[in-house]
């Protein structure tokens, strides 16, 4: 995708990054601040990259907190070695003020990026092999019903499709009836329908008052899920906070969307910042007034233009000068 | 413990129950061999008379004797009389002849290869002392389907176990049981349990077809045989462990297995009996599994070796099984390296 910036640069707020818990404008239990996961210092050091390299936030109880950033960021890594599946180079995880141990693993679920499931068994005999692997769990029925699994149960593993898979997946990060629950990009791959359905999914979850940590490159998913978020990029995260509150602290202005071919030629010299940015023309103003007023003196017909505000694209873009699925 | 290992056990039969290409295999190919190997080699396939000397093999030569200069003959030294006088009457080898200190021979008089043997030896010597030996001839297919039985619970296993698990760890299955409360034993001992099952069920099975249709000598305890299968298939399938300890590539497992499987198959006695090779070869031959698996199933079902007849190969295996089981879990990782 080619990427034309015309405006000036916002450098990166290092300011934002601040303490999760500041910022909740829609956590369900905003009433308490308690952490219950806190990452100091993570280090992660591979032969020829270093993965993560000094991570440190928190997560507050009942929250969803996303981490987001772009393929090759560092957030699988970083929730990896939150999981205890991946054994950090430097730096610590705290459970409930406790550095985590194995069993840690009976409080958590974990729906991985991508996981292979065992041949020629059935959804129930899948679910049912996991909730055996725990002591104490959810009952069978009631994980089926949340993750409308009902219809697909004596399905082979092998012949589901990708969103009957994810919420398979997610059954089985439930099934030890979690406090935390992990999901690592778990919509990736899926149509927008099985996208929102699993939102849908996702948010009934986090009604029960569960924790959850979520990895994601979707802005929208992560807007719409997480109450914090952190934006990783080589390892580090560049901002942090929640959405809103971001996206107010680094944007005053709005996008004017043109598609590319209502803008041949004509903004040269346009008073606000203007991208190309695949097959639209964007144009970032604080005075909507003025803009429109220009591009009507430029003869640029405003027929098909539209408005919209700031989103986290928008934000990743301004910290890092990259697209964030490039 | 015990619900996660019936659990992961479970799961993994269903698997392989459902699996009905595998199944098949399983099942078909041995019953396949025997009856296939059982018509070739009907009535004696061995080209080669054999004659045991009792004499140390660097004091054997060729002018002690003339009958040692027969042609078409195999002359190979042995130091235990008795176990020779076994073999002759199980014709196993058709003579067995002393020099020192008196000239003597064994023979067993219901061996067609003894008869000539006998022929000719006293053609070149008329005053050496007779023995006979009797015993029932064993035939190519009662010695063969241990050999047969044998070979197909080592490729069942160690593919299905050792291919198992490294597929398992390189689609990421193992890194979801990782996220689970399980650990590396408890995931171990279920493999086993879970195969130990399956191969002495398709192994009964097909023992159980194979007498019934085509018939074979059976000697021993019925229960002492389940029990010298038991053991190596505990072995054979603590082997494959071993080597999916670590492995993330099914490629180098396969390598890896038919490393081991390969010089089993050649050297363990599977085809051929051992008798008369060199002895470096059978002193290697004694460090697989499988030739001890054979050793014993066939002193149980040709010689009607009790338990305690078969007790040192049976130790010797449960040794190597607890050493493989042990070096298996402490290098087990559930994910790729």
């Amino acid at each position: 995708m080619k990427l034309a910036i015309t405006r000036n640069r916002v450098p990166p707020s290092t300011g934002s990054a601040r303490a999760i818990n500041q910022n909740s404008q829609s956590s369900p239990v905003s009433g308490r601040a308690e952490k219950v996961l806190e990452v100091r210092d993570l280090v992660k050091r591979y032969p020829d990259v270093t993965a993560v390299n000094g991570v440190s936030f928190s997560v507050r109880r009942g929250s969803c907190f996303g981490l987001l950033g772009p393929n090759g960021a560092g957030k699988t890594t970083t929730v990896e070695i939150m999981e205890g599946i991946v054994k950090p180079s430097g730096g610590e995880i705290l459970y409930e003020g406790r550095p985590v141990d194995r069993s840690f693993r009976d409080e958590v679920g974990i729906q991985f990026q991508s996981t292979a499931l065992q041949d020629h068994l059935s959804v129930f005999e899948t679910l049912r092999m996991f909730r055996n692997l725990y002591e104490h769990g959810a009952e069978l029925d009631e994980v089926i019903r949340m993750c409308s699994l009902e219809k697909i149960l004596k399905q082979d593993n092998r012949k589901l499709s990708g969103g009957q898979r994810q919420r398979l997946l997610l059954g089985l990060a439930l099934v030890n009836d979690p406090r935390v629950l992990f999901l690592d990009e778990p919509t990736t791959g899926l149509d927008p329908q099985a996208r929102r359905n699993f939102w849908k999914l996702v948010e009934q979850i986090r009604r029960q008052n569960k924790t959850v940590i979520l990895t994601t490159h979707y802005m929208e998913e992560a807007y719409r899920l997480c109450d914090e978020i952190a934006i990783m990029d080589h390892g580090k995260i560049i901002a942090q906070g929640s959405p809103k509150t971001l996206l107010k602290e680094h944007f005053e202005d709005v996008v004017l969307e043109f598609p590319r071919e209502d803008i041949s030629s004509g903004l040269e010299g346009f008073p606000f910042p203007v991208l190309e940015r695949g097959d639209c023309i964007e144009i970032f103003t604080p005075d909507v007034n003025q803009a429109v007023a220009q591009l009507v003196q430029r003869n640029i017909s405003l027929n098909r233009m539209q408005v919209r505000p700031r989103n986290l694209e928008d934000l990743f873009l301004e910290l890092t000068g990259k697209e964030l699925r490039t | 413990m015990i619900k996660r290992v019936l659990a992961v056990m479970s799961a993994r039969n269903l698997e392989f129950l459902r699996d009905r290409s595998t199944l098949g295999w399983n099942i078909f190919l041995p019953v396949l061999l025997v009856l296939g190997l059982g018509f070739i080699f009907s009535g004696d396939g061995r080209p080669m008379y054999k004659v045991a000397v009792l004499q140390d093999a660097a004091e054997i030569s060729i002018e002690a004797h003339p009958f040692l200069t027969t042609r078409y003959v195999q002359f190979f030294s042995v130091n235990d009389p008795e176990d020779a006088v076994r073999k002759i009457g199980r014709h196993k080898i058709d003579m067995l002849i002393q020099f020192q200190p008196s000239a003597r021979y064994w023979v067993n008089p219901d061996s067609p290869k003894g008869y000539i043997l006998e022929r000719l030896l006293l053609q070149a010597d008329p005053d050496i002392e007779r023995a006979e030996v009797s015993g029932e001839a064993v035939r190519y297919v009662d010695w063969l389907l241990p050999g047969i039985l044998g070979m197909n619970m080592m490729f069942s296993c160690l593919f299905g176990v050792g291919y198992v698990v490294v597929r398992y760890r390189k689609n990421g299955f193992l890194k979801r049981l990782n996220a689970t409360p399980l650990r590396p034993i408890e995931f171990i001992v279920a493999q086993v349990l879970s195969r130990l099952i399956l191969i002495m069920a398709v192994t009964m099975f097909v023992y159980a077809g194979t007498q019934y249709f085509i018939g074979f000598r059976m000697q021993g305890s019925l229960l002492t045989l389940f029990l010298v299968a038991l053991t190596g298939s505990v072995s054979l399938i603590s082997l494959g462990l071993l080597v999916a300890a670590r492995v993330s590539s099914e490629e180098l497992a396969g390598g890896i297995l038919n490393m081991l499987t390969w010089p089993m198959m050649l050297v363990s006695g599977v085809w051929f009996s051992l008798e008369g090779t060199h002895p470096v070869i059978q002193q290697l031959a004694k460090i697989f599994p499988l030739t001890l698996i054979l050793e014993s199933a066939r002193a149980v079902m040709l010689d009607g070796a009790t338990l305690a007849q078969v007790m040192p190969q049976l130790g010797t295996l449960l040794a190597m099984s607890g050493i493989f089981l042990l070096i298996g879990a402490t290098a087990f990782s559930w994910q790729n390296d």
